[in-house]
Parts: structure tokens; sequence; C-alpha cells
């Protein structure tokens, strides 16, 4: 292992990891469940359009969506059956709403889908290429973004360093952990192929320093592989590190800007996991179907990590880690800073779904009075974004929401560490939440009310113009009409005068003959 | 299976309100006891009359704001505010001082300001303030420290005399004021100096001891020990201890330096009135102290500066209170001027 000298980002809590329990066993497999849900979107973007349709029979592996955008990723069968139905059903999301879901009855044969070819020549193989097929692949980042993968890769050309990410932080999750652990080489391969698709001559893969399995079966990996390209780095363990922006500055020194990306400053991060999901990908024609998650807490008899097809409902995939214990309480989807409740435990696997925590009553924090601010500024000081938590939620909470953007609130990660530092027991992450979301509105607001005003104006301008216009035309008739009149005026002294001078002429007739009028 | 829905993050916070501000009582333990030693139980009877009072006064005031008991009332501040108010009173008040100090400094400076977290001003230094232009002549009685005064034979009033005197005023018959108390060192420093005496013949005498006043030395020891738990714990952060001490000891240095007989040495300042228990326990309420790193370093310089400034030219002996409730009111300010740079954003 080299160890080049590490930065430190501002704050971050040191957290005890709660992983002890489900390292101690082997990623596990449970049987192909009876019916899969697959929701057509697990990924950031938008969601995948259906190409199967219900009575049809599917292979495993077999595209059933596909992107209906740039940002968006196929969904894959992950077993062999008959789509029974693609409906509305309750997705593991935030919002806890239902969205559509692409039904499977699984038939138990589990027969291949043969579409994508194995690539093992890879190396001949463009950027674009590879790129294709981790696309058509449906890889995502599987370190709970969910962003897909394909688009990260159209990151562009001149950059430095790849990060491979498995500085897995947060209380609870050790997928990352097991996948190196067991299958380093595999990670090791998935960053040859991504250093080869977008030609970035350094990868280096950060684990946090409290695995030391995991660092040693990479380092075990990395002499075998012997690339010099390929390093590990082995970083202080603390939360949230596994953030993007907090690694690349720990590992770097350099910080993403606000309002940028990390290709922007020449990094490019992705989790140790979409490696792996990359290298079969490319390696063996394996669309995204399982991954690893990590099943644990107080109320699960025997927490381990388990490779999963996706679409398997998490009661079937507890059922496998032992049932239930008697003090099953809460259900998480993700770790205990930033994984969101889930009320019934029919919702399926996703994509991004790394961790799941049936967590009994004194394991998760309690209801307790929320007491005033006090002031005390511990937000502060473990705020990775180095932020104000105080003042932000000084203003969020009397719905003063114009400063925040000055406060920079939109640079919040929604961490939870200030909601942890903080004594008065405040929700603060949930009020940033919420006050982004409103501010979100009233931008999306401000936008339709901008372009009505627009046209408002704009149809006031026309109107005004085309009055402006009617008028002008009528002046101008009017004008004519004047000089028309004049016209006849001098017509009429013309025939005037000319009558007068035939007068003239009549009365001087008898002196001379007529024609030889001067 | 059901389950119910908790919000993230799900892990229990380490610290409370009441936890923080119990640390803060806890740590004052130490100094309380050298109180004891050098000045007789005295503060003990004007804690209990501050805390009793606070308390009754935080109470009813929350009772009438509609707000509930519970957690409010065992958030212990209240505590916390006449226990500092107690350490600020010579040991000798009587009961309606310690009360009338106590009852303003929740009512006025905390409560009509809407409670806990709102007030911009320290609640104890306002209810001190209050009583130091109230009742001047016996907020500035100090008994002799029972340390050995050398030629001075102190006369110190026992636990029970100390009591009767708390609740009524008066003294035993036969003890009078002159045989009981005397200037405190920077009162009695201030005095002489303005009678051309130099600090070296100043400080010869029986009232100072190795740094600072005898027996107050101790008690600043005490309470920097008391300071040092508070910053071990992580109640407080070392910005504004440092910069308070810093803002104090830098222009007193200096001081020293031009001009030794007329400017007593950083080390006395330091140890001598209040400027420590200034430092970690007084500078540091966070409701009304400023919240970034580098605003806390400007806020605790300022009540420094001011300290030493107040004790050197002003018109007052200690220029604790004064210093903090000016820097106080430039708290808005200094949180405006010193945000820190968020991540990823240009300095």
């Amino acid at each position: 292992m080299k160890q080049p000298g590490l930065w430190r980002f501002h704050g971050g809590l040191k957290l005890d990891a709660r992983t002890a329990r489900a390292t101690g066993d082997q990623i596990g497999t449970i049987p192909v469940p009876p019916q899969l849900v697959l929701p057509l979107s697990q990924h950031v973007g938008q969601p995948a359009e259906p190409i199967v349709v219900p009575g049809e029979r599917v292979l495993c592996g077999q595209p059933i969506a596909r992107p209906s955008g740039y940002v968006g990723a196929k969904v894959h069968a992950s077993s062999s059956g008959t789509v029974v139905e693609i409906a509305n059903h309750p997705v593991p999301h935030p919002s806890g709403l239902a969205a559509p879901c692409i039904v499977i009855e699984t038939d138990g044969l589990d027969e291949r889908w043969t579409g994508y070819e194995p690539l093992s020549d890879y190396a001949a193989l463009t950027g674009p290429e590879l790129r294709a097929r981790v696309r058509a692949a449906g890889v995502v980042g599987l370190g709970g973004a969910a962003f897909p993968t394909a688009v990260k890769l159209g990151a562009g050309s001149g950059l430095k360093l790849l990060i491979l990410n498995g500085a897995e932080c947060e209380p609870y999750i050790c997928c990352d952990e097991l996948l190196l652990r067991e299958r380093a080489a595999e990670v090791l391969a998935g960053a040859q192929i991504l250093l080869q698709a977008l030609a970035i001559p350094r990868c280096v893969i950060a684990i946090e320093n409290d695995k030391p399995l995991a660092l040693e079966a990479l380092e075990l990996a990395i002499a075998r592989a012997a690339d010099p390209r390929l390093e590990v780095v082995s970083v202080p363990a603390v939360y949230p590190e596994g953030g993007e922006r907090q690694l690349i500055k720990v590992l770097t020194g350099e910080e993403v800007p606000a309002r940028g990306l990390p290709p922007d400053i020449g990094y490019l991060c992705h989790n140790v996991g979409t490696a792996a999901a990359v290298a079969r990908a490319v390696l063996q024609g394996e669309p995204l179907i399982s991954r690893i998650v990590t099943v644990t807490g107080d109320g699960v008899a025997g927490p381990r990590n388990v490779d999963v097809r996706l679409g398997t409902p998490i009661s079937a995939l507890v059922q496998a880690c032992g049932g239930y214990t008697g003090e099953a309480a809460h259900l998480l989807m993700g770790g205990a800073m930033m994984g969101f409740p889930l009320a019934d435990d029919s919702l399926p696997v996703i994509k991004g779904t790394n961790c799941i925590v049936v967590a009994s009553r004194e394991e998760i924090r309690p209801r307790a009075p929320v007491m005033p601010c006090i002031r005390c500024g511990e937000c502060a000081e473990v705020c990775p974004a180095q932020l104000l938590p105080q003042q932000l939620y000084w203003h969020a909470r009397s719905d003063d929401l114009e400063p925040l953007d000055d406060y920079h609130l939109f640079d919040c990660i929604e961490c939870g560490c200030c909601d942890l530092a903080c004594p008065s027991q405040i929700p603060l992450t949930q009020y940033f939440r919420y006050a982004k979301t409103e501010l979100w509105a009233r931008q999306h607001d401000r936008v339709r009310s901008d372009l009505a005003r627009e046209r408002f104006e704009a149809r006031r301008d026309r109107l005004e113009a085309e009055q402006a216009a009617r008028k002008q035309r009528l002046e101008e008739k009017a004008r004519a009409a004047d000089e028309a009149r004049g016209d006849e005026q001098a017509r009429k002294a013309m025939i005037d005068a000319a009558l007068e001078r035939v007068q003239a002429r009549r009365d001087a007739g008898a002196s001379g003959p007529p024609g030889k009028d001067e | 299976m059901r389950f119910e829905l908790t919000r993230p993050p799900h892990l229990r916070p380490a610290r409370s309100v009441t936890r923080v501000m119990g640390e803060v009582l806890l740590a004052l333990v130490p100094a309380t006891i050298a109180w004891v030693w050098f000045f007789g139980p005295g503060i003990l009877y004007n804690m209990a009359v501050a805390t009793l009072v606070a308390v009754a006064c935080e109470a009813g005031a929350l009772r009438l704001r509609d707000r509930a008991l519970h957690p409010h009332l065992a958030d212990l501040s209240a505590v916390v505010t006449a226990v500092l108010l107690a350490f600020c009173l010579p040991p000798l008040t009587p009961w309606w001082i310690t009360a009338t100090g106590a009852a303003f400094a929740i009512l006025f400076a905390k409560q009509l300001y809407g409670g806990l977290g709102y007030n911009p001003f320290n609640p104890a230094m306002a209810g001190y303030v209050v009583l130091l232009i109230s009742f001047p002549e016996q907020l500035t009685r100090w008994p002799w420290p029972q340390a050995g005064l050398g030629e001075i034979t102190p006369v110190a009033l026992g636990a029970w005399e100390t009591l009767r005197f708390t609740l009524t005023g008066a003294l035993p018959a036969g003890v009078s004021w002159d045989a009981l108390s005397g200037a405190t060192p920077l009162d009695d420093l201030r005095t002489r100096l303005s009678l051309a005496a130099t600090v070296e013949q100043v400080r010869a005498g029986p009232l100072y001891g190795l740094v600072g006043g005898r027996g107050w030395e101790w008690i600043a020891l005490w309470t920097g020990v008391g300071g040092l738990y508070l910053l071990w714990r992580r109640v407080i952060r070392w910005q504004i201890p440092l910069a308070v001490i810093a803002g104090l000891c830098l222009p007193a240095t200096l001081a020293w330096l031009l001009a030794p007989a007329t400017f007593p040495p950083p080390t006395f300042h330091l140890f001598s009135g209040a400027a420590l228990l200034c430092a970690f326990f007084i500078a540091t309420d966070p409701v009304s102290a400023a919240t970034s790193p580098a605003g806390r370093l400007v806020y605790g310089f300022g009540i420094g500066a001011l300290i030493f400034i107040i004790r050197s030219w002003g018109g007052y002996p200690d220029g604790v209170a004064f210093a903090v409730l000016l820097l106080n009111m430039a708290v808005p300010a200094i949180d405006h001027f010193t945000r820190p740079r968020t991540y990823g954003h240009a300095g």
C-alpha cells in the first residue's frame, strides 16, 4: 500500500461502524423468489419505457425496459419467467409513493438470455464502444445514488485520476467491504476497463482504515494484476468520507467547485461495486440483474451480506437471513445516517439498495422534544460542506427562504452530521430538505410566472404595435385624402385658369386666328 | 409486515442541552470549593438564593408564555445563569440583592427576549450589571480572604452568622464592616496606583500572593482547571477562551513592558478578578456569543482587550461584565463578517 500525503475534509463524525456482525460470513446467495417486481425508475433520471407486454415470456438478463432519455438506464429481467403485469406498485423511495413496475412471475429455470457478447478482449475497443456496452447493461452507481454509469463515462477527455470509492463510511453498510474481500480481482478488472474507456492514466482505490481484510485482499489482487496504474490508499474512517466531494478533498486536497462536477477538475469517481458491475457487463456480457446487499440490525436473526436478484421482496431477503427477531421495529433502506425508513417489507430490492437495516427500538434515536437552538455552533463544526447549519435553520424555520441561497443551502449534502451533533435535537436535515424543495418549487413557479409575464407583455406589445400601425395607416390615408383634396383644388384652379384663358381667347377671337394662342 | 417510520439520521445524538449545562455546573465545582475555602460559605447561600429565584422566575415566565415546563425547566440553563451570577457577588450579600439580580437576569435578559436561545445578552452579566449600578456599595464590599494575610487578622463570619446576614442583612453584634472587609486586590491596586504608588510597592502588601491576589489566584486556578475540563469534554471550543486570554494579556504585556511601575504584569491580570471565569464560563455562553470559529476569536479578543481597558482606565475595578455585554451587542456584526468559506466556493 502506498500512502501518499492525505488531506482532511472539514468536520465529519467518527461513528461506530456497526458492521462487525454482518462481516463474519461470506457473501451469501438466496433462491430466486416466485415473483419479481422491477420498478421502471431505479436510477437518477427519466423512468425507463417498458419494451415487453404482459403475458410475454422473458429470459434471465433480457432487457425489459429501455431508457427514455439520455440520463436513464435499461432494466433487465433478473430471472426467467412471464411478465404478468405492468402497473403501479409501492417502490422504495423516501416519498413512499407507488410507481410503474414490471412484475415477473418466475419459472424457476433461470434460463439465460445471451444477447450481449462477452467482450473479453476489450483492449481493442474504443471508449464509445465500451460506454455503449455499459449503457446496454443498465449499470448505475451502486453506492446508493444510482446515477447512470454510462452518462458519467461521457465525462470527456483529459481526466487525470479515476477514484474508486470503497470508503464505505456509513454505519451498518458493509457490502463494498465484502465485495473487496471476495471479488477484488473483479473490481480491478472494472477499474482497468474504466481507465481504458476514458484514457485515464491512473486509478486510486480508497478504503477506510477500519477494513483491514478488504485492504489486504485488494493489495494481493493488485500485486497479481501487476498494473502500475492501480493503487490502493487507506483513508481514515470519518463519516461522510464516502461522499464524492469529501473523498476527493481527502485524496487530492482539491475541492470540486460548488456548481461543478469532479471531471471539471480532472477526477472521476465510481463506487467499487459499480466497477465490478462494469467488469461483468463487459467481460461476461452480464447486465445488472443482481447486487450485494447488507442485511443487518438487531431485528434480523442472521445479519450478513447477500448477492440478491433485483426485484426480490425485502421480506424474502430477510427470510433468507434467518427472519425477524422479536425486536424488529424499524426498517431502513441504506445506512444509519442517510437511509430512509420503509413502512412495509413487501417492497423490492432495487439497483440502489446497498443495505437493509431491521432495527430494534434501542438502535434508533427516540423521538425527543425539540429544544430551542442555543447557538453552540457544533453543527458548523461538524459540517463537511462548511455551512452554518444554525443560520440556515434560523431562516428555514421562519420561512424566510430568500437568504438561504446566500448561505449556500444547495451545497448541503444532507449527510445528517449537524442533526447528530445538535444538543437541542433539532431535525436540521429535515428543515434543509424542506427548504430546498420549497425553493425549487418557488423557482419553478417563478419560471412559470416569468413565462406568463413575458407572454402577456409580448401580447400587449403586439397589440400596441398593431394599434400603432393601424393608426399610422389611417393617418396616411387621411393625408393621402388631404393631398388628393389639394389636387382637386389645383385641378379646379387649372380648369378655371383654362376656362379663363378660353374665355379670354374667345374674347380676343375676333382679332387673331385660333390655335395660335401663347 | 409493517414498520414504524422514523426520520434520518437514525443514530442517537450524543449530547443534550441538559447535559451541556450539567457539565458546566460540574466544571464549576472545584472553583466553588476554593471559594468556600477562602471566603466562607457565603457563595453557597448566594447560589441557593439565586437558583431558587431564577428557577421560580423561569417557571412563572414559561407559564405566562404557555410553554411546557418539562423540557424547558429541565434544561438547567436557569441554574447555570444563577450560579454564574452568584460567582460574581460578594460572599456577604443580602438575599434581596441576589434575588433582584437573578430575577432581572431571567425575566428581563432572557424570557422577555423569548427564553433560551433568543437572548442577545448574557443573562448573568445583565443581572450583575443591574446590581452593580443599583447597589454599588454592597457589591464592592468583599471580606478578607482567609489566607494568612500577615499583619491583618481578619474577622471571619461562621456558617451560621453568614446565613443570618444573607437572610437579614444584619452583621452580628460587635462586628463592623471595617474589621470584616477590605478592597479586592484589583480595587486596592487601582486606588493606590492613583495615589502614586508603584505596582511593586502595592504588590508587596499582604493582599497579594504569588501572581495575583492572595486566595484569588487559587480560585482563578481552579476555575481554569474547570475550564480545561469543559474543553476536554468538548462542551466549549478553544477559540473564545484563548482569544479572551490573548486579548487581555497582549495589551497588558505591552503596557507592562513599557511602564512596569504603573501596569501590573499580565499574569496578575489573569489570576485576579473574574478573568478566567470570563474566559471559560461567561464569554463561552453560546447563546450570546459569536458562532463561527473566526468570529469567536474576534469576539473573545474584544472582550479580553476591553477587560484590560476598563481595569486600567475605567471607573470600575473589574470590567468583565461590561466587556461581555458590549461584545454581545457586536455579535450580529461579527457573525456577518466572519462566515466560513463553504466547500467548493472561492474564498
